[in-house]
């Protein structure tokens, strides 16, 4: 059975655990979407923005120095970060602001932790003249400011978000207290594979195009599909995004790397699937990382985008199923599989991508040189250098 | 004496409910009886404690505020209970979120809600399409589910949700979070008109945005049985923290003045 069933769950996971307010919101977004998937003039026009203005189909690039230095399997690099924004983000931000614009909504609002998912909103908003909101915990207004100044740029206004944590939770509180209030004109526009049903649908809809080309260019080079897949698992748009489209393909094992920060035994880490322990929490049931009582722990991790204590109900269920196998990659970790692509490929990942770049670091050489292994290169590292030179000592 | 009971007894005297919110465990767990016993003593008919969770989503920055300030000031669940437990003379209610409920398990949370005294479970973030687990404990241990109507509700839902109601209805006046305003939502009195033509008996009570006197008046004189009042007594507790007296004194005097305005 294709998966959400029609109260949205993934087996035990995802639901509408919502307000009553925002029930019939969620019920009219979801007949939406239903119909514009498949009308055709909607697909013809996220098409067109997809490949002429975001820059897709993106490359499936062999990362041949990479290879031959860990000397083991062929890692192949699907380059999201060269879409426009500099991730995946934007697949999704397209697809979304599309719909709110048929929907007849005016005003559209996100939360963001790293500032990708804000500013893919605000490029999708100002090429389709939305007015776009952005929430952002005050915590990652600071670490990402880069990013909060290309919004502005774009017109979009950042709403500093000071509540708990000052993360990307609190930012998600914020968007749905704003959604709760605005519901007439406003249109919530989520930036993972969470929330209630029927968003982690939606954005998955809108991410597999990433996993559908990849298969597509690897049975081209390869001829063959690849033996291994990995991608950062924050929300886990990405790696839905990539991984839908091989789930079927049992013998391609599928690996969600999550922010293990200071090392999950410390306590100071984002990987919900790892250590993560089922219950509510914006809107759906899923993994998160809590108390016995059930409040909500503050995650971390080097990298903003990773930093959240949940993760999407269907990445929840998927390792359930044992389907996709949850592994966890350290700050540290990270941070040198930075230096190692940026050095060897002249390509620099994401913090996020990183983890996932790191991974591949870490298996591939017990791989044969004829097994491929694919890493969602997310996004590019642009946005994190300030952070890499603190980590590194550097005074920029 | 029970919520049913108490909507009942105020009929006879042709009288609103004031149903009185205030976090437990603001500012400390320490303070919580005494809180809740200057409410009572200024005239509350229903008290309703939340139980604070960490992410609020249905609450303004007050409520958000004093959920943190009793978190940090070591609230929880165990607490909670042996909290309420303590607190008698009117029918109590507790809000709280699904996640709370859930993690000390459905059953066990019902049973300590009748073990202690807690007539009715108000769960903003639970639809009734998810609360079949939760109405079943519910009835095992005879405490009321009490659901939320919305000015966005639809008549097919309030039927559905009607269908699972018990103690009395939480009517949401605003498209919006918990807090107070100035001025009574528009949007109150054509929901109430719609609700009313199916509710049956079924107590309606007020909610969200309900701060002064003349917000009462308006929402019984326009046919609820009750008005929820929260965000007004949980800011007298926030400005008065540090003087107990004072914040006991205003809030039993608030209470006494928005229970005035439930009479007709």
């Amino acid at each position: 059975m294709e998966l959400p069933d029609s109260m949205g769950k993934y087996g035990l996971y995802g639901g509408r655990f919502a307000p009553e307010v925002l029930m019939p919101a969620l019920a009219e977004l979801e007949k939406s979407f239903q119909k514009y998937s498949k009308d055709t003039e909607f697909q013809k026009e996220l098409a067109y923005y997809l490949k002429e203005f975001a820059g897709r189909p993106t490359p499936l690039y062999y990362a041949k120095n990479l290879s031959e230095k860990l000397g083991g399997g062929k890692i192949y690099l699907k380059r999201e970060d060269l879409v426009h924004g500099g991730a995946h983000k934007l697949n999704n931000t397209l697809g979304q602001a599309l719909l709110a614009k048929r929907m007849g909504k005016t005003r559209v609002i996100a939360e963001t932790g790293a500032g990708q998912h804000g500013v893919a909103t605000a490029i999708a908003a100002a090429t389709l003249g939305l007015k776009c909101e952005v929430y952002m915990g005050t915590e990652d207004t600071f670490r990402q400011k880069l990013n909060v100044f290309r919004m502005n740029l774009m017109d979009a206004r950042v709403i500093p978000v000071e509540s708990g944590s000052k993360t990307l939770k609190d930012a998600t509180n914020e968007a749905m207290r704003d959604w709760i209030s605005n519901i007439d004109d406003t249109y919530y526009l989520i930036g993972s594979v969470m929330g209630p049903h029927p968003y982690p649908l939606i954005v998955r809809e809108f991410q597999k195009v990433i996993g559908e080309e990849a298969k597509r260019q690897v049975l081209e080079k390869e001829g063959r599909l690849p033996d291994a897949i990995m991608a950062c698992v924050g929300g886990g748009s990405n790696a839905i995004g990539i991984f839908h489209e091989f789930l079927k393909d049992k013998d391609v094992d599928l690996y969600g790397v999550e922010a293990g920060g200071k090392g999950v035994e410390t306590g100071e880490h984002g990987a919900a699937l790892c250590a993560g322990t089922d219950g509510v929490l914006h809107g759906m049931y899923s993994k998160l990382l809590q108390d016995r009582f059930g409040q909500i722990k503050v995650s971390y991790s080097i990298s903003a985008g990773l930093d959240y204590p949940g993760v999407g109900p269907e990445l929840a269920y998927l390792a359930g199923e044992k389907r996709i196998k949850p592994v966890s990659i350290t700050d540290a970790e990270a941070l040198e599989a930075f230096k190692i692509l940026s050095r060897t490929e002249g390509i620099m990942p994401a913090l996020e991508s990183s983890h996932a770049v790191a991974h591949a670091i870490k298996i591939a050489p017990e791989m044969k040189k004829d097994e491929t292994i694919i890493v969602n290169l997310s996004g590019r590292g642009d946005k994190d250098v300030f952070t890499v030179a603190e980590a590194l000592g550097v005074n920029l | 004496m029970n919520l049913k009971e108490r909507f009942t007894e105020l009929k006879k005297k042709k009288e609103g409910a004031l149903i009185g919110f205030v976090t437990a465990g603001d500012p400390t767990p320490d303070d919580t009886k005494d809180i809740a016993e200057a409410l009572i003593k200024g005239g509350i008919d229903i008290l309703e404690l939340g139980l604070p969770f960490s992410d609020p989503i249905a609450d303004g920055p007050v409520i958000q505020k004093a959920g943190d300030r009793a978190l940090r000031a070591g609230m929880d669940p165990d607490k909670f209970f042996e909290i309420a437990g303590n607190i008698d003379g009117v029918p109590k209610v507790v809000l709280t979120y699904y996640n709370i409920v859930l993690q000390r398990g459905l059953d066990r949370f019902c049973a300590d809600c009748s073990k202690t005294g807690i007539d009715g479970i108000v769960v903003p973030d639970l639809p009734v399409e998810e609360a079949e687990p939760l109405l079943k404990a519910c009835r095992k241990h005879q405490v009321c589910l009490i659901s939320l109507a919305a000015p966005t509700t639809t008549d097919s839902r309030l039927e559905k949700i009607l269908g699972s109601a018990d103690g009395f209805l939480y009517v949401v006046s605003v498209t919006g979070v918990t807090g107070a305003r100035k001025e009574l939502s528009s949007q109150i009195k054509p929901l109430l008109k719609r609700i009313k033509k199916v509710s049956g008996d079924l107590p309606l009570a007020v909610g969200f945005g309900i701060s002064k006197p003349e917000h009462v008046r308006e929402v019984i004189g326009a046919g609820a049985d009750g008005a929820i009042v929260g965000s007004a007594f949980v800011k007298i507790i926030e400005e008065n923290a540090s003087d107990k007296k004072a914040m006991h004194r205003l809030l039993k005097d608030y209470a006494a003045e928005l229970k005035a305005a439930t009479r007709h």
